[in-house]
């Protein structure tokens, strides 16, 4: 039988993984798509909870909001990508040390 | 193993398996596109969870929206500005301890809080249910989150627009 314990596992893992993409990739995109994967792994917590849980639908209606923001999000952040692309030359985030002490 | 369990742990592996692809990955277009199997796996778990609405907007939005939005933005990028598309990883051990904690925390609190579950949902079609509450008792964070679209895209185009003086 498939429980809430099974979907936090395994969105346990996915944050993880999304976690390890943002603390080790040095290319600016990559990063963004780490993010993606976390923003995925609390909507998959919302959505067991809302199945398993209290038995309103909430969750599901709150996960709708997580995707929009999402979106946002990837919008905003490509754009600045690129103007990081245009002035450096160079996508590493290594790059980007203007307001280093 | 009931066919919910069999469907579960394959949607499971293909979603892990495209995240580790994804974030291991050396080239932008792999990790690109492992991304969308993360994104269907995840799609396919919501309709497991009963979740039909919020399934088809998944694979709409994410897949359609922004992982299109991505190969754009890495495939432009590369032809304007002849970039690498490889990209390596830095302080990777260090990255790989802290991902660890943190998923064994998570698993311990997963497996260890007393969740107090009602009686749950049982899989019913969403779309209605969803639309009254959007319309309901959610109104105002809609209208917010369509503000907020509004001034993402405003500024996600004020942000890349080429200035004319020097």
């Amino acid at each position: 039988m498939i429980g809430v314990q099974h979907y936090l596992l395994l969105s346990a893992a996915l944050f993880s993984l999304g976690l390890l993409g943002v603390l080790t990739r040095r290319n600016a995109v990559h990063v963004l798509m780490g993010v993606e994967l976390i923003l995925n792994s609390a909507n998959l917590n919302l959505v067991a909870f809302a199945r398993y849980g209290s038995g309103q639908i909430a969750g599901q209606v709150f996960a709708v909001f997580v995707i929009v923001v999402a979106a946002a999000e990837v919008a905003v952040a490509l754009a600045i990508v690129l103007t990081m692309y245009r002035l450096r030359r160079t996508p590493n985030l290594d790059a980007a040390d203007s307001l280093r002490g | 193993m009931t066919p919910e369990a069999v469907v579960f742990y394959l949607l499971a592996a293909l979603t892990l398996g495209s995240a580790a692809i994804c974030m291991l990955a050396r080239s932008l277009i792999y990790s690109a596109f492992a991304l969308l199997g993360a994104f269907v796996g995840v799609a396919g778990l919501y309709l497991l969870l009963g979740a039909d609405f919020l399934a088809a907007t998944q694979l709409l939005i994410y897949v359609g929206g922004i992982l299109v939005l991505l190969l754009f933005g890495v495939m432009l990028t590369h032809k304007l500005y002849d970039l690498d598309l490889k990209s390596g990883t830095t302080q990777f051990a260090p990255g790989l301890v802290v991902s660890a904690t943190v998923f064994a925390l998570l698993s311990w609190v997963a497996f260890h809080a007393p969740w107090r579950l009602g009686g749950g949902r049982e899989p019913a079609p969403t779309t209605a249910a969803l639309g009254e509450q959007f319309l309901g008792k959610y109104l105002l964070p809609f209208e917010a989150a369509s503000l907020l679209l509004l001034v993402a895209m405003l500024g996600a185009a004020l942000i890349v627009r080429r200035r004319k003086d020097a």
